[in-house]
């Protein structure tokens, strides 16, 4: 894992206390290694220069304020104006005054079209809505088999229909049909899902127009991978100059990508991000939060979504008490511990949860860790945990040489691994207790706060 | 054997060649005018030309890492010989990246003669695995070669059926189970089928998964240990494919799956489009993997073999 941009930005400032205000000489180095940040994340290179621009000349000239550490004034900085480019408001659907209102995906071969079809259908049945289905996906094999079993998953209605051909005629046949069938079957929503296509591929192109041209749908929502790379800018280009685009959803935020693609294709097409998707299920599907991605882009992890998949995904009672327990700093146990390493093996990876944390300070001993630790390992501290008296789980202080050595042999582990197991402990104990601290609160929340 | 897969007549070897020269130059045309651009402006080599250098190689996602790398081996090398010429710090530039590709050569496992060379095909959801798998198939079957393919995504949608289509397409038997059954089950039957029949080749198409999913990740281990216990050394050959649009997470899908499932060669596909694959240059570097062939197009044939001079030289055409 590298180096966490805070810890360098903190690095960078170290010969800035004592001055008066933030200067372009000042901050050189700490817009360098956001400029780096930024690139690893993949948001692209034109995009950054562009953003650092805008983030030197909102930076140059204020004072350095005595609440923040420079560094943190900097995050501010550029958080806000990351956060102001993704766009603030919550996205919505919009819907035309004559049903059936139509969306039309659009987007590159395998970006999630089919899938994120059928995850908005499940969306606007939830929503009281009636979705009708229909795959023009007349090119890749199996690409109608597909959306079809999708739909059953869903259960929602599909429009099959015929194909015969395999061409755009088919294609815009098809449509003409399914919209009617929408009308008929009193669907208020007709979801259409087309083939993937490269921008630079003017026939397919030109059958978008045209599907946009027979349709004229509400919303022409753009699906790109999460891990796309510098490319991103110019097919989201591409498609938005061609087809007008209304919204983007971007996929595979399950992953750990950083997801600068997300910043990269708004600046370009100006179109608010409305969905991510967050796995292969048909119910994974949220809204975008854009300040979670920033955060998420800067490497700075992501607390707020920590908890709220813990919460969807592990008793929700138990969550809660956790993460008041955790933030309040209050007698974090290692009966706790114990507890939480049960939910992360609950929840899979253990890494990409650990990676949603902040790497500052003990935070990125963590991450290391967590880079050696695996499901068997998980089990191991398990089973030391078991062989801990209830004393000892609250009160880890009292575990001392020969205590160490019977929790070892009970455990059937090491006393070295004991030792690490209850470092550990305390490098997370001691994170919680800052993560609650007021200056570390302001830190999280701060962002948030206009002004300063 | 598997790199030698298209090597048979020498005139099929230009042509082929020059597709991909064609392809990659088409994509890369962008990136070679840039440099063009950039390095013929100044009439030496100044911080600002190696800057310019920079966002070029970063734009076609070699990442921040690698271009730093590359770019200060060339900043030395310039300085040393003080160069000032363009085309000889292009022509170094090369050299650097031509480097890094050369050096990535791990190879498959040589197999058992007379039992069937098995290719697991893996890879983040997406990223092209069952085409690539029609294309390979088409590939082998030209040869006169037997193959068989085994639908062990029996998760994704339809995953069975497209990869049914490509059997089809290419006269190739697929060895399957129902939807949602066991992947490692499935390859068990193709695999016991391929040893009985004496098959060529089994190539293995398994669901698109994060690398992040440690259960998913464990199943493709279990995979490969179903695959020893009845074909000694296989999986011989494990193909990571990877989208030519992936950014900077492609190192980590490569670190991950390379940690998992063992992979010895990449597939980098949809270089038909703009994107410029550079991520393939990063994962050489650090984990030594060679590419192996790459993907330009969705028809059968838009498969080709990878050759790390004919794909930087193209860079700077
Ligand atoms: N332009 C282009 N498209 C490709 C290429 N290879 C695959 N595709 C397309 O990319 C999409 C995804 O390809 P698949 O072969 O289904 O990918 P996969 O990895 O098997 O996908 P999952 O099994 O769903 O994870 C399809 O629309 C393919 O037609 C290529 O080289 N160029
Ligand atoms: N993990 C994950 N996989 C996804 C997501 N969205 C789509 N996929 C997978 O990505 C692959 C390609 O998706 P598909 O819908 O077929 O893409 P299309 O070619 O654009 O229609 C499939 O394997 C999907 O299961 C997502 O949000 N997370
Ligand atoms: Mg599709
Ligand atoms: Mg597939």
């Amino acid at each position: 894992m590298f180096e966490n941009l805070q810890e360098k930005l903190q690095r960078a400032f170290k010969s800035l206390r004592g001055q008066a205000r933030l200067s372009e000489e000042n901050i050189a180095e700490a817009l360098r290694e956001i400029r780096l940040a930024l690139l690893e994340a993949d948001v692209n290179f034109k995009v950054v220069k562009e953003l650092i621009d805008r983030i030197q000349a909102k930076a140059v000239g204020q004072e350095v304020l005595t609440a923040l550490s420079p560094g943190e004034q900097v995050i501010k900085i550029v958080r806000d104006e990351l956060v102001e480019t993704l766009g603030k408001d919550t996205a919505r659907m919009k819907f035309a005054s004559q049903p059936p209102t139509v969306v039309l995906m659009a987007g590159l071969q395998g970006s999630g079209k089919t899938t994120t079809s059928g995850k908005l259908a499940h969306w606007f049945k939830a929503g009281g809505h009636r979705p009708l289905l229909v795959s023009v996906d007349v090119y890749r094999p199996a690409a109608r088999e597909q959306l079809k079993v999708v739909a059953q998953a869903v259960k929602a209605q599909i429009y099959e229909g015929e194909v015969g051909e395999a061409n755009t005629a088919t294609v815009e046949r098809l449509v003409k049909e399914a919209r009617r069938e929408a009308i008929v079957s009193g669907c208020d929503v007709l979801i259409v899902d087309t083939a993937g296509r490269l921008h630079i591929d003017d026939e397919l192109m030109n059958e978008m127009q045209s599907l946009k041209k027979l349709l004229n749908p509400s919303e022409i929502l753009f699906v790109a991978d999460a891990m796309t790379g510098q490319d991103a800018v110019r097919s989201a280009d591409e498609f938005h100059k061609k087809l007008s685009l209304t919204g983007v959803v971007l996929t595979k935020m399950d992953g750990d990508a950083r997801g600068g693609a997300a910043l990269s294709i708004r600046q370009v097409t100006g179109q608010p991000i409305k969905f991510i998707g967050v796995g292969e299920k048909y119910d994974a599907l949220e809204p975008f939060h854009p300040d979670r991605i920033v955060s998420r882009i800067l490497g700075m992890g992501d607390i707020l979504s920590l908890i709220e998949r813990a919460e969807s995904q592990i008793d929700k009672k138990k969550a809660e008490e956790m993460a008041t327990k955790a933030l309040t700093g209050a007698g974090f146990s290692l009966e706790d511990f114990r507890d939480q390493l049960r939910q992360v093996k609950k929840m899979g990876s253990m890494k990409s949860l650990i990676g949603m944390l902040p790497s500052i300070g003990p935070f990125s001993g963590l991450q290391k860790a967590a880079d050696n630790v695996d499901e068997k390992q998980i089990n191991r501290v398990e089973a030391i945990i078991n062989s801990m008296t209830m004393h000892e789980r609250n009160h880890h202080e009292v575990i001392n040489g020969s205590r160490r050595k019977r929790i070892s042999r009970g455990s059937g582990t090491t006393v070295q691994e004991v030792n690490n197991l209850l470092r550990q402990y305390a490098q997370m104990k001691k994170m919680f207790k800052q993560m609650g601290k007021p200056s570390f609160a302001r830190r999280m929340a701060g962002m948030k706060l206009p002004g300063m | 054997m598997i790199q030698t897969l298209f090597g048979s007549t020498e005139e099929k070897k230009t042509g082929l060649f020059e597709r991909m020269k064609q392809a990659v130059t088409r994509t890369r045309e962008n990136l070679a005018e840039r440099i063009e651009e950039v390095v013929s402006f100044g009439k030496e080599i100044d911080r600002n030309t190696l800057d310019d250098l920079e966002a070029t190689l970063i734009s076609a996602d070699l990442g921040s890492t690698t271009t730093q790398e590359v770019l200060g081996k060339l900043r030395d090398k310039a300085d040393r010989k003080q160069i000032k010429d363009v085309q000889e710090l292009k022509r170094l530039l090369k050299e650097e990246l031509l480097a890094i590709l050369n050096a990535a050569n791990t190879t498959p496992v040589q197999r058992v003669s007379g039992t069937p060379e098995v290719i697991l095909v893996v890879g983040v959801n997406g990223t092209g695995k069952t085409t690539t798998i029609g294309k390979l198939s088409q590939v082998f079957r030209a040869q006169g070669k037997s193959v068989l393919l085994c639908a062990a995504d029996t998760f994704r949608a339809a995953a069975i059926d497209q990869l049914e289509i490509w059997g089809k397409r290419t006269g190739t038997e697929v060895i399957k189970t129902k939807p949602g059954g066991d992947p490692s089950a499935v390859l068990f039957d193709a695999l016991q089928a391929a040893t009985a029949r004496k098959t060529d080749y089994v190539i293995v198409d398994t669901a698109g998964r994060l690398h992040t999913k440690t259960s998913l990740m464990s199943e493709l281990d279990k995979m490969r240990r179903t695959a020893q216990r009845i074909i000694p050394g296989a999986p011989h050959e494990t193909l990571l494919v990877m989208d030519a649009t992936t950014g900077q997470n492609g190192l980590q899908q490569a670190r991950q799956f390379t940690q998992s499932a063992g992979v010895t060669g990449i597939v980098l596909s949809k270089l038909d489009g703009t994107a410029k694959g550079g991520v393939v240059v990063a994962i050489s570097r650090e984990l030594g993997l060679p590419v192996r062939f790459v993907g330009v197009g969705e028809k059968v044939g838009d498969l080709l073999p990878f050759d790390p001079k004919e794909f930087v030289d193209s860079l700077f055409e």
